[in-house]
């Protein structure tokens, strides 16, 4: 019983990772149509650009500021100028299997020019453990959760308080009408690809330290995020939230319950049930008729 | 006494907040031309896209001789003997003009598997030719949809429509952007095929010189509603109506 | 000389080269020419479905998989090579089926993930059900076909046994897409909206084109198994549906001889980058992030682009010609 809650807390900890990636996931996909595949490599490239930075000798906190520095330019700005747009007007399809590609591209060239073999990557959270309810738990457990748990309400206030958020959610809700509301709706969609990146770097950072940093980590990474947005409700960030949760839920249990070649099985079977009896999602609306 | 064809019983249609039609009801009689008018914004197309199962309708009815056929989708309701046009066009620009008219034809012969094992054109060549002919169309008739001019595109539009030999036809726009004379054409043609082949016509249009002389009987649309309904003479001097017209 | 002279010389060339040219090459080349002809018709599925029917499949390497294990495991169980590669298109068909079925009732984005999701749960299976697939030690012993009395032992003889399988596929191909349900499925790319209300089913039509596409995946697989000798897990991950993907997009999606195209380029391109190493995959990703932002319609797009272009500018140039004739008047 004691290891079942332990479970369930240390699968709230990766899961509330997991609802980082997925939220940012389904911003891009609200305000500009965008099917990122390459997610989970945008979660395994931050913490290279950290590495990089502290083999060039800085200390850790000037690293982890260069790392989100460079993940808003180059998986944010970049991205967004060079690949989004000009795709854009290709249509939605062919920008996912251009992100595809983009996949393959960060991938290899991070394998290249790093390393094929998995990279420590220092945690600036604190050790040692805690007793929760009588289980044992991680200090780094639950500060991830904090961490991220924070980096998720502090968006939502953001968007819920502010004007700027407002106008946002306007944009990922139906950028035509907000633009005739006088919205600046290209600024807008900018800005959501900055939080993705700034989400991505996040939770790289957050997670790097447990699992190394390695160029396949985005492989499983971008998959969970895919399956928490989608389980969750691909229309709402409330969706991704919960949907990352229950998955890292989910496949802690999965780890221990089932066997070890099977285990990533279960967050699969869980998207195609999803996608098959209720696609809007746990949490989502359902579409208008698809004709 | 004439038949019946459609009736459109308190169609309601709401999004979110707003109710883009707000309870019409009419009927369309076998052999005529209907035109459905009503300044921008009025609802028309929503009401269409209604009865043509593109949209639910939130509330109301709409029956076929006699069968209720609401909400059904659009591929049923081609199936069903009623065929449209569409206001922003829909051919298939990279197939040829012959190949659109097939397609359009192709879907009511037999099922899709004896098509697959059938003749290439499933049989559609004669008909195909005739409705070239019809819509003088011939010397376009290898050419890609995509390469025509917009009226000559409307043409197409206009004869695909009919390839699946339909009951009624729902002409969405059908003059707009088209000049005058491919209009003159494109009115007589659709005049010649509803004496020669009594087929039944629902437009709805802007262009009132249009359709008063079209159509044979109007019924006219403000902000969601019905506000008139008759002979084009009797809607034209119809005092609301002309207060709907003016007020914008 | 006009343009279908021109295309009928290039046609022979190239059918030439397909027959003569791997007398020319070493057992090496001869294998490279042979993967081109298997990955080529798992590309010209991968077109139906993408190409022709507008959905995106990650799962057509799950499918040659499917293939491939389907004939090996029965070879070994002392079957020839002709019932299971019959039984191989007929699992792999049914199984795109079954996954179509509810997966294209949604959007079409849905797709892409349900593929992703399927691909990646087939290759667990490859690798942990042992008492099937023996697993990560694969199967081998199973030998390569023949017919009527000729064998396709030898690596020339099993090329040209590709290829006569490459030549039966592409037939079939063109039929398929010249048929009344080929117009269906043009329409079906090109306006949806439209071929709905002509009374097309492009739900049925659409599972059709996927079922269609998978099987022709699990032809390749079949194929696949007697080339290699082998069969492991490894080839079958979610790499290769995305090689499949790129293939089909970079030779032209739609196009009916995108996929020779592609699939030359993705079989050919890691022997001539093999200078640049581990870059190879860098480059080609890079090369298809360009070329897709260019054009989403691939090499064949590009050129079916500038012959139009050429043929606006003649046709500009004679109109020019004309009025500037009239003026003299």
């Amino acid at each position: 019983m004691m290891n079942f809650i332990n479970l369930i807390l240390s699968g709230l900890a990766t899961g509330a990772i997991y609802a980082l990636v997925a939220i940012g996931f389904t911003l891009l996909w609200q305000t500009s149509q965008t099917i990122n595949f390459a997610q989970g490599e945008f979660v395994m490239v931050p913490a290279f650009f950290v590495l990089a930075a502290l083999n060039l000798g800085m200390p850790l906190p000037i690293a982890l500021l260069v790392g989100l520095a460079l993940s808003m330019l180059v998986l944010g700005v970049l991205f967004k100028n060079l690949l989004v747009d000009p795709m854009l007007r290709h249509g939605v399809l062919p920008l996912a299997i251009c992100t595809m590609a983009l996949s393959i591209f960060l991938k290899e060239t991070v394998k290249e020019v790093y390393s094929a073999e998995a990279s420590p990557f220092p945690s600036f959270l604190p050790e040692g453990n805690l007793i929760v309810f009588g289980a044992t738990i991680s200090i780094q457990s639950v500060s991830i959760f904090v961490f991220a748990i924070c980096a998720v309400l502090a968006l939502q206030a953001f968007l819920a308080r502010t004007s700027t958020g407002r106008q946002m959610q306007a944009t990922a809700q139906n950028p035509y009408v907000a633009k005739l509301l006088g919205v600046p709706v290209k600024r807008m969609i900018m800005y959501t690809f900055l939080i993705n990146a700034a989400l991505v770097a996040l939770a790289s950072f957050l997670i790097s330290p447990v699992y190394l940093a390695k160029f396949s980590a985005g492989e499983t990474l971008g998959l969970a995020a895919f399956i928490a947005a989608i389980v969750g409700g691909f229309n709402q960030i409330r969706g991704a939230i919960v949907g990352g949760l229950l998955l890292g839920i989910v496949d802690n249990l999965a780890a221990a319950y089932i066997s070890t070649q099977y285990r990533g099985a279960v967050p699969l079977f869980l998207l195609i049930a999803v996608i098959l009896f209720r696609p809007q999602g746990l949490m989502g609306r359902a579409e208008e008729r698809t004709v | 006494m004439t038949r019946t064809l459609m009736e459109v019983q308190g169609i309601r249609k709401k999004f979110g907040g707003i109710t883009a039609v707000d309870g019409v009801s009419f009927e369309v009689r076998e052999g005529e031309i209907l035109g459905i008018i009503g300044p921008n914004g009025c609802g028309k197309s929503t009401l269409f896209n209604c009865i043509l199962g593109q949209l639910p309708p939130t509330e109301g009815k709409v029956m076929l001789d006699g069968d209720d056929v609401t909400g059904l989708r659009p591929s049923a309701m081609n199936r069903r003997g009623v065929s449209r046009t569409f206001q922003l066009l829909q051919v298939f620009p990279q197939l040829s003009v012959r190949e659109n008219l097939v397609l359009a034809g192709q879907e009511h012969k037999g099922t899709m598997f004896t098509r697959l094992f059938g003749p290439r054109d499933a049989g559609l060549t004669p008909d195909a030719n005739q409705m070239i002919e019809f819509f003088r169309l011939g010397h376009l008739a290898e050419e890609k949809a995509g390469g025509l001019s917009y009226g000559q595109q409307k043409l197409l539009d206009a004869a695909m429509a009919f390839m699946a030999g339909p009951r009624m036809v729902l002409l969405d726009e059908p003059a707009g952007g088209v000049n005058l004379t491919m209009l003159g054409h494109l009115e007589e043609r659709l005049r010649a095929m509803n004496t020669e082949r009594g087929a039944t016509f629902v437009v709805i249009e802007h262009n009132m010189d249009f359709v008063m002389r079209l159509c044979t009987r109007v019924v006219v649309l403000a902000e969601g509603k019905k506000i008139a309904e008759g002979t084009p003479a009797e809607v034209r001097a119809n005092q609301a109506v002309i207060d709907a017209y003016l007020g914008h | 000389m006009s343009r279908s002279v021109l295309l009928k010389t290039f046609g022979v060339l190239i059918v030439g080269a397909l027959i003569f040219l791997p007398l020319t090459l070493n057992r090496y080349g001869i294998y490279i020419m042979s993967l081109w002809a298997i990955m080529t018709i798992a590309a010209m599925g991968l077109n139906l479905t993408l190409g022709y029917a507008g959905q995106v499949s990650l799962a057509q390497g799950a499918f040659v998989g499917l293939g491939a294990y389907t004939v090996a495991i029965m070879m070994s169980a002392g079957f020839g090579f002709w019932l299971p590669l019959l039984i191989a298109i007929v699992i792999t068909f049914a199984v795109g089926w079954l996954l179509g079925y509810p997966a294209l009732r949604v959007q079409h984005h849905y797709l892409a993930f349900v593929t992703l999701a399927f691909s990646t749960l087939v290759f667990l299976v490859f690798r942990n059900e042992e008492w099937l697939t023996k697993g990560i030690y694969g199967i081998m012993g199973f030998k390569r076909p023949s017919a009527f009395g000729v064998s396709f032992q030898k690596p020339i003889e099993f090329y040209y046994f590709t290829l006569g399988a490459l030549a039966l596929a592409s037939a079939f191909m063109a039929w398929l897409v010249r048929s009344p349900w080929g117009r269906a499925f043009v329409a079906l790319r090109e306006n949806p909206v439209r071929a709905l209300s002509l009374g097309v089913d492009t739900r049925r039509y659409t599972l059709m084109a996927f079922a269609i596409g998978s099987a022709m995946g699990g032809f390749s697989g079949a194929l696949y198994a007697p080339l290699v000798e082998f069969v492991d897990p490894t080839p079958f991950t979610l790499a290769l549906s995305l090689n499949l993907l790129m293939m089909v997009i970079v030779g032209g999606s739609g196009f009916f001889f995108g996929p020779f195209l592609g699939a030359a380029i993705g079989v050919l391109l890691p022997e001539w980058l093999r200078f640049a190493h581990g870059w190879y995959l860098t480059i080609y990703a890079l090369f298809v992030m360009i070329l897709l932002i260019k054009t989403p319609t691939g090499i064949l797009g590009i050129i079916e682009n500038m012959i139009a272009a050429r043929k606006t500018r003649a046709a500009s140039a004679a109109r020019a010609a004309a009025s500037a004739g009239l003026d003299k008047v």
